[in-house]
């Protein structure tokens, strides 16, 4: 058990707990990265799913090519990035850009098929129900589909943001910092402190992610469907 | 990276070797990982289906080892089992098995009981009935199960490359185009590994056409 003991050993010294290249610090970076590449990928698929959902235009599409583009691996995409995105900036190109837009690809699809899926669920009598009561389109998606496909939609951005947080690893064998760097480091020095600790701490960042999205979950949806789904 | 082609051909056409080489060594580690997986994940999925309570248990420890990243594991392990085949498959096999279990479950769960009944009632004996009608009608389910797992296998092959050159199929490309700032290699890695991954994808489609013609039938006949 001498792996415990490194890794508990490596964890636990303040020395690892300062600078540019402590856990702080990489703990950050992993973050700001996740939850921007989620913020960008929401903005994008949230609207574009719901009205798909709404409208049932080009659904099609949307159930066609979302195995498609689950089946793209993260790796090849940040690596098949490098060259184009070198080209904008040739220092965070090389560095964040990659694995900024991998993640970004990654979160999107999950995100859009439950907006799609969720909206496009909800019980056709309550839409009708709506119209003849005079609420316009608008109304009718904010108003009615979108507080009912709330868990569906909840359970899209969850899944995509304990996917990124997991996959945001990666980048860190593509010149991206984050937490995937002890990772690294521990792998090339042969220190299985480090090596450990950063995988303790990867893991243990994707479980509060999970955890703190389940509890804002049960907070947002209605208490209402909360009732229906626990009875 | 700039001032040259994207794609440099010559080196392209002098590796072609190599090349085929690294997809033979990608679909090695692959179809180990799925077939080890399907087994594993078939005798946990007929566990779970016989006893129920165990179900949830699965799913939970499924749904844990997937939040640990596949670096993290590859890295991790070689550690603890050195630098063998199994540092790559043992992670590929686990993830394998968190899409295999819940599709195969689902897949036998759709089976109707009323279909189920008849069978009985037509005096099939439970091996016949299981043989005969549960696993046809639950093919359908059993297959998307594999069209994920194959496809995301293929993809985490890639990752493998950080165990180092010995590892990793096309993604040794990626890696070591990114380490030399060598744009074709990457580009050959990524678009070949990609072209692995729905190859496998519209392979299965093809193999659940040929496994259930009744369902292309009835689909065609509206």
């Amino acid at each position: 058990m001498d792996l415990i003991g490194a890794t508990a050993a490596w964890l636990s010294d303040p020395a690892h707990w300062q600078g540019a290249n402590g856990i702080p610090s990489r703990l950050f970076e992993h973050v700001a990265l996740s939850g921007g590449s989620l913020a960008l990928a929401t903005l994008v698929a949230l609207p574009l799913g719901l009205w798909i959902g709404h409208t049932g235009r080009i659904s099609w599409l949307v159930v066609t090519s979302a195995n498609a583009w689950r089946a793209l691996p993260s790796f090849a995409v940040i690596g098949l990035l490098v060259p184009f995105t070198t080209v904008l900036d040739a220092n965070l190109g090389f560095t964040l850009y990659p694995t900024l837009v991998a993640m970004v690809v990654l979160a999107g699809p999950p995100i859009l098929v439950n907006a799609y899926q969720g909206v496009a669920d909800v019980d056709t009598d309550l839409v009708e129900a709506a119209r003849a009561m005079g609420m316009k389109e608008r109304q009718i998606l904010l108003g009615v589909e979108m507080p009912i496909a709330l868990p569906v939609l909840a359970t899209g951005i969850r899944s995509a943001a304990v996917q990124v947080i997991a996959t945001a690893t990666l980048g860190s064998a593509f010149g991206f910092g984050g937490l995937g760097r002890f990772i690294v480091l521990g792998d090339a020095n042969k220190d299985n402190g480090e090596l450990f600790g950063g995988v303790v701490l990867v893991a243990a960042l994707a479980l509060t992610t999970l955890g703190l999205f389940l509890l804002l979950e049960r907070r947002l949806v209605s208490a209402g469907l909360a009732r229906r789904t626990a009875g | 990276m700039s001032g040259e082609p994207l794609i440099r051909w010559d080196w392209l056409f002098a590796h072609l070797g190599p090349i085929a080489e690294r997809v033979g060594q990608h679909l090695y580690l692959a179809a180990i990982a799925v077939s080890v997986g399907f087994a594993i994940s078939f005798a946990l999925a007929a566990l779970s289906i016989r006893r129920r309570k165990l179900y949830p248990f699965v799913t939970v420890l499924a749904t844990a080892a997937y939040t640990i990243p596949s670096f993290a594991m590859f890295a991790a392990l070689v550690a603890i089992t050195g630098l063998s085949v199994f540092t790559a498959e043992i992670p590929l096999v686990l993830y394998t098995i968190v899409l295999f279990v819940p599709n195969i479950v689902a897949g036998f769960d759709s089976v109707p009981w009323d279909v189920l009944d008849a069978a009985d009632g037509m005096g099939y004996t439970p091996g016949q009935r299981w043989w005969r009608v549960e696993l046809p009608l639950a093919v359908p389910l059993v297959v998307a199960g594999l069209r994920l797992a194959s496809v995301s296998t293929i993809g985490l092959v890639t990752v493998s490359a950080i165990l180092g050159d010995s590892f990793g199929g096309l993604g040794y490309y990626i890696l070591d185009g990114y380490k030399r700032h060598f744009t074709t290699e990457i580009l050959v890695g990524g678009l070949l590994s990609i072209g692995l991954a729905v190859i496998a994808d519209l392979g299965f489609v093809l193999l659940q056409r040929l496994l259930t013609p009744w369902a292309a039938r009835r689909t065609v006949g509206g």
